[in-house]
């Protein structure tokens, strides 16, 4: 644990509005130096908006945002010159290589020319893409052009990394190899601020997590304390026709059930009473799991589906 | 409202045009085709083809006429597909701005190394021009060179009118509004083919209302080493121009970009 207290970004009543509609409502938060924390919510809860608010190129509308302790949208060059920031969409420049991609990154950055050449060569090894320095952004696989937008990202050896959605459509591997690069970067004693609306990421890799939806904070901890804080501890998933036995679990003391699509969600702390019920049960398919952040943002956020 | 702020400049813009020029030199071969190849071809066919048939005009052979006038529509040429195509590709669908945004640059810098880029890109299609037309002995008067920026400035006027155009274009089949309804009535009717004085009245004075009557008309006595007439007057409403659209093009790129 790092001693150092110190917030990167402080956040007071922070707001934004598109025309009438307000997509982030008077949000509060702090993020400390040194740890990862993390924005997780449904397409549409103003993550996105919020991000481009701490990285200066969307006013507030109403409200204070402070980074590294200086005020948006005042300082945002200087707030820039220290921040790192992958985009959820690749905007590599398919004009260049991938080394003359972190080159012309860091002359934007006015980073010296003998400290920029060296810094690529240890980002192209660090995101393992030193084969691959001469070819163009088109020939690269999606998780190699995710590797190179977080290496261009710490061209300028940025003290907070900002990403968005930093696994979205990646394969399994390539989001371990990511998460492992990212966990690196924190020991490194680099802050992280990420979106996301995997929960396995937000639990790997988040000291701190704020569950957003349509603007608002949901709640705001660590993803142990939220999880014990708006679940209980155990949820047994039924799929099939448990019509015959839903009138039997609706009686259990401390059970809670939801519904959604095909499958029976029944939570309850102790899960035993219900898997006696279900024994006989042989032709429902059933999962029994200790509960995790998917069961929190599921029964905050509705499981409706969201574009 | 900071969307309206005057434009300031600032040395990130050459950041801009340097990135620009790296990206020309990757593709100089087919860019060397199209300077030379053009003016060759058109200076060829043209020039010596209906300048038989036209002899001499304004006191010059057409052509040197025709030379001088493709000069200064290539500044427009190559501003106006500059600034929107390109601008285009780098501002949307490759969001090559939305990248440089997430670095100390701002938007008024992008801008301003897109003038400087787009105004850099004309000269060196005005001056292969010039090269050809003097290999073919169109050029009179060694005064050819302030040619070079007379094209810098004017391309700097045909700039913003296009990112204008750029920015309001949900996608490339809208600049058809634009080439036809403004770039190739400028081409047909502002001097480079034949004198504005053979139009009529009415159109005459029409056509001093467009940049690039002005800008043939300081370009083509320096080429034919004729007596430069109005100079002032020309090279002013062409800075009007470069002025007043390039701070719109300005406030609007902000309003796309900055939200």
């Amino acid at each position: 644990m790092k001693a150092n207290q110190r917030p990167v970004i402080v956040a007071s009543k922070l707001s934004k509005y598109f025309g009438v509609k307000q997509v982030v409502s008077d949000i509060d938060f702090e993020v400390i130096e040194g740890k990862c924390f993390g924005f997780l919510g449904p397409n549409g809860a103003g993550k996105t908006t919020t991000l481009r608010m701490i990285q200066g190129i969307s006013p507030l509308s109403s409200g204070q945002l402070h980074v590294f302790g200086q005020p948006l949208p005042e300082a945002g060059k200087f707030i820039r010159s220290r921040l790192g920031i992958v985009p959820q969409e690749d905007n590599l420049d398919p004009d260049f290589t991938v080394i003359q991609n972190l080159r012309m990154y860091g002359t934007y950055f006015g980073v010296s020319k003998t400290v920029l050449e060296k810094r690529i060569y240890e980002l192209l090894e660090f995101m393992h893409l030193e084969d691959r320095a001469n070819e163009k952004p088109d020939q690269l696989s999606g998780g190699m052009k995710r590797r190179l937008t977080i290496a261009r990202a710490l061209v300028n050896d940025p003290e907070l990394i900002v990403l968005d959605e930093p696994t979205t459509g990646l394969d399994p591997q390539v989001r371990h190899t990511i998460w492992a690069k990212l966990r690196e970067l924190m020991q490194q004693g680099k802050s992280i601020l990420m979106t996301t609306h995997y929960m396995d990421e937000a639990e790997r890799l988040c000291d701190e997590l704020i569950i957003m939806d349509q603007g608002k904070i949901l709640d705001h901890g660590a993803p142990s304390d939220i999880v014990t804080r708006h679940v209980e501890k155990h949820v047994v998933e039924i799929r099939g026709d448990f019509s015959v036995i839903i009138k039997t679990l609706e009686n259990l003391v401390d059970t809670r059930l939801e519904k959604y699509g095909d499958t029976l969600f029944c939570y309850a702390d102790q899960t035993g009473e219900i898997l006696d019920l279900l024994s006989d049960q042989t032709e429902l398919n059933t999962i029994s799991r200790p509960c995790n952040l998917e069961d929190v943002f599921l029964t905050m956020t509705g499981r409706e589906l969201r574009e | 409202m900071q969307y309206y702020q005057l434009p300031r400049f600032g040395r990130n813009a050459w950041i801009i045009w340097y990135r620009n020029l790296l990206v020309w030199r990757k593709l100089i071969g087919p860019a060397l085709v199209l300077h030379f190849g053009e003016p060759l071809i058109y200076l060829f066919g043209l020039g010596f083809g209906l300048g038989i048939l036209v002899g001499e005009v304004e006191g010059m052979t057409y052509l040197t006429f025709l030379a001088s006038g493709l000069v200064a529509s290539s500044a427009m040429m190559t501003a106006s597909l500059e600034g929107t195509y390109s601008v285009f590709t780098r501002m949307v669908p490759q969001k090559t701005y939305s990248a440089i945004l997430a670095t100390p640059i701002e938007v008024d810098d992008i801008m301003a190394g897109e003038l400087l880029w787009c105004a850099t890109k004309a000269l060196f299609s005005g001056t292969a021009i010039i090269i050809v037309a003097a290999l073919l002995g169109a050029v009179e008067s060694w005064t050819a060179v302030f040619a070079i920026p007379i094209v810098f400035l004017s391309a700097l006027c045909f700039t913003g009118p296009a990112i204008v155009i750029a920015s309001m274009s949900p996608s490339y089949d809208y600049f058809n509004y634009y080439f036809t309804l403004a770039v190739t009535p400028m081409f047909v009717l502002c001097g480079v083919f034949y004198p504005v004085s053979t139009l009529p009245d009415l159109m005459q004075s029409l056509v001093y209302l467009f940049p690039l009557t002005h800008a043939v008309e300081l370009i083509r006595p320096l080429i034919a080493g004729t007596e430069l007439q109005n100079a002032s007057l020309h090279v002013l409403v062409i800075v009007g121009y470069a002025l007043v659209f390039y701070y719109i093009s300005v406030v609007m790129v902000r309003k796309k970009l900055v939200v």
